[in-house]
């Protein structure tokens, strides 16, 4: 059967791979040994469990949103990430990855992270589990996001300020590779997204798996059939994509759009749609989709949400894309706003700027009246309330 | 033969230097090389600038950086070395990062580096695996060394392997880290180099990493053939014209 899953080498198609200096190897190669091994073991299972149900309070509801439905004229569901412990999905991946670390024998943990969500998320589940914490930020989201570096601070976080390169979220995963190049031995590093080395995009996708796992049983309930006709999802990196389309990828005939910010528009020079504005290259060892000049320099990419603020998407979603099995549609800064603020308005939820990306697919695209929608709300707005103000002169 | 093969052939310790092209101006290049020659170096490591260096420590961080801003590509580079060949004869290595090469083309790339007469490429996001599997072909037909990089870490298994697959040296890096300047190397290093000394590779083997004047040059090369500077020779060129070239070298060498 055909599937859209990583093999063993972890390449979807021609991308994925781990194109990493040798320093690197010991580290990667490892967890490449190690990660399905432990992941399968019972006792990891179980302790997974537990902790998203005990912890992060799974499942997240799926929300019939009845008011957006009439509006659209189709069966729309909302799949709530936003109501996990600290905001969104990304703590699904920092509960698997410190259980991981522990059973490696790590005693130091190091992150990036661009808006700070990723970077909660991992000093959380460092302080949960006693172990240090160093954040590579880049310095100038540092400045642009400083409700979370104080939260990093509180839960005992170390940040470091990234002051390479252009100080963004690309510098700052730059910083932490190299700090891991600087500690092989007793350091794991925390990806934020399905991106980076193999076995990192394959690993990332089984913790986020858990999205579509409980779509699959909830919908059941609620519609009496386990598929959607379509799962809606935005795409920094790519990681709450991958964990809501995960156990549709290989059924056919489940939808999949994944959803880029397109910036200031798609040809304005500011913008994050990497699918349109990019080919094929390596970044942060991974074989993928990536803005960059002719020349094959790295780009700075821009969008109003710093987590969809990345100049890649990973492998996965490059295949996704390059083979058709998941449509790609861009969405503006503006549409993006304008559908955050019509959810709190229809339905009482403030959505994170990227989750609004998700919505503003309602914008573009028309469902039938029957049509299963289910769109992925990765996290909530919380975050983001400065820029709300700011743009909507609150 | 190959240059590097015959460089390696001499009864010396080798020193090679690595920098950034296009830093600290973009046409300084040529001059720097023909310095570099002319004071002794054996061998020279043209660093090809990329946006996110990522095994590399704030010194080739920065010059790579500047180097972009000054305006050299992957073409100027080509351009400024067409007829190096005329006036330098040393072993040139052009050192990069896989992403530029990819774009210009791994074959193009390859056949541009030996119609100038560079004799081998550092990749250091290129995987030995990946090389062997895509790569090797295209290197070998146009007569290029692909050097590799082992560090304390890779196990001795993958060192024969390493070995096995190279053609000229191993690049042997210092320490657990990033590129950038030391002082002194310690014990660990000391056992790593006899380690590794002791496995009586086909390969001889240069240092790389950390090495910034005569003491760790001499440490490092008490069993290795050579030993690579590359970030304690860009702070000097930050200060100093290329005609000053040459003490930096008689100081390494003293
Ligand atoms: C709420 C939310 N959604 C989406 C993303 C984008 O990441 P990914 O594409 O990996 O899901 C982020 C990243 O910070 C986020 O905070």
């Amino acid at each position: 059967m055909k599937t859209y899953h990583a093999d063993e080498k972890g390449y979807y198609g021609k991308f994925g791979g781990a194109y990493i200096p040798e320093m690197l190897y010991p580290n990667v190669e490892e967890l490449r040994q190690r990660y399905l091994t432990i992941m399968n073991e019972a006792s990891f299972k179980d302790e997974f469990d537990q902790l998203l149900r005990d912890y992060v309070g799974r499942p997240s509801p799926l929300y019939y949103a009845k008011r957006l439905s009439e509006k659209y004229n189709s069966r729309i569901y909302l799949k709530r990430e936003d109501l996990n412990h600290t905001g969104a999905h990304k703590v699904n991946n920092t509960i698997g990855q410190i259980l991981m670390a522990k059973r490696l024998g790590k005693k130091r943990i190091i992150a990036e992270t661009g808006a700070g969500q990723h970077g909660v998320a991992t000093a959380t589940v460092c302080a949960l589990a006693g172990i240090e914490c160093i954040v590579y930020m880049g310095e100038i989201d540092i400045k642009r996001q400083a409700p979370n570096v104080a939260r990093m601070k509180m839960l005992g976080a170390k940040v470091v300020p990234a002051t390479s390169g252009s100080k963004t979220l690309k510098d700052a995963t730059n910083e932490a590779i190299r700090d891991w190049i600087n500690n092989p031995i007793d350091t794991h590093y925390i990806i934020g997204s399905v991106v980076g080395p193999h076995p990192y995009p394959d690993m990332v996708a089984r913790f986020q798996s858990v999205i579509s796992e409980e779509i699959k049983w909830q919908l059941k309930e609620k519609e009496g059939k386990e598929d959607p006709d379509y799962v809606i999802a935005c795409v920094g990196g790519g990681s709450n994509a991958a964990g809501a389309f995960y156990h549709f990828l290989d059924n056919e005939k489940v939808g999949l759009i994944a959803v880029e910010a397109a910036g200031k528009g798609i040809h304005s020079g500011e913008s994050a749609a990497t699918s349109v504005l990019g080919n094929d290259g390596i970044i942060h060892g991974s074989r993928t989709l990536l803005m960059q000049t002719e020349d094959g320099q790295i780009t700075e990419p821009y969008s109003i949400s710093a987590g969809l603020d990345y100049p890649g998407v990973g492998p996965l979603h490059a295949h996704l894309y390059e083979s058709k099995r998941a449509e790609f549609i861009s969405i503006t800064d503006d549409e993006a706003m304008t559908s955050g603020l019509e959810l709190c308005q229809l339905e009482g939820i403030i959505p994170a700027i990227e989750s609004s990306h998700a919505l503003a697919a309602l914008q573009q695209k028309e469902f039938g009246a029957d049509d299963i929608v289910v769109i992925n709300l990765s996290g909530r707005g919380d975050k983001d309330l400065n820029t709300y103000i700011d743009y909507f002169k609150l | 033969m190959n240059r590097i093969n015959q460089k390696l052939e001499e009864n010396k310790k080798l020193l090679s230097i690595y920098f950034t092209a296009g830093y600290p101006s973009v046409n300084d290049t040529v001059s720097i090389l023909k310095e570099l020659e002319k004071s002794g170096v054996d061998m020279v490591e043209i660093g090809l600038p990329f946006s996110d260096p990522l095994a590399d420590g704030p010194t080739i961080q920065e010059s790579s950086t500047l180097a972009l801003k000054n305006g050299m590509t992957t073409d100027l580079l080509f351009e400024q070395l067409k007829d190096i060949r005329e006036s330098v004869s040393i072993p040139l290595i052009i050192m990069g990062y896989f992403n530029p090469m990819m774009q210009y083309g791994v074959d193009k790339f390859c056949q541009k580096c030996a119609e100038i007469g560079i004799d081998g490429l550092i990749i250091p996001d290129l995987p030995v695996d990946v090389y062997h599997d895509q790569f090797q072909a295209i290197f070998e037909k146009h007569g290029l060394i692909n050097v590799f990089l082992i560090t304390p870490q890779t196990s001795e298994e993958r060192i024969r392997f390493i070995d096995s697959i190279s053609s000229g040296f191993i690049y042997m890096v210092s320490s657990a880290s990033t590129t950038g300047a030391k002082n002194t190397f310690g014990e660990d290093q000391s056992s790593y180099f006899e380690k590794i000394a002791a496995m009586n590779l086909k390969n001889p083997q240069i240092v790389g990493f950390g090495i910034s004047n005569a003491e760790t040059f001499n440490q490092a090369t008490k069993k290795a053939k050579g030993a690579i500077i590359g970030s304690a020779f860009i702070k000097y060129i930050s200060a100093n014209p290329p005609e000053k070239i040459s003490d930096f070298v008689e100081g390494i060498r003293s």
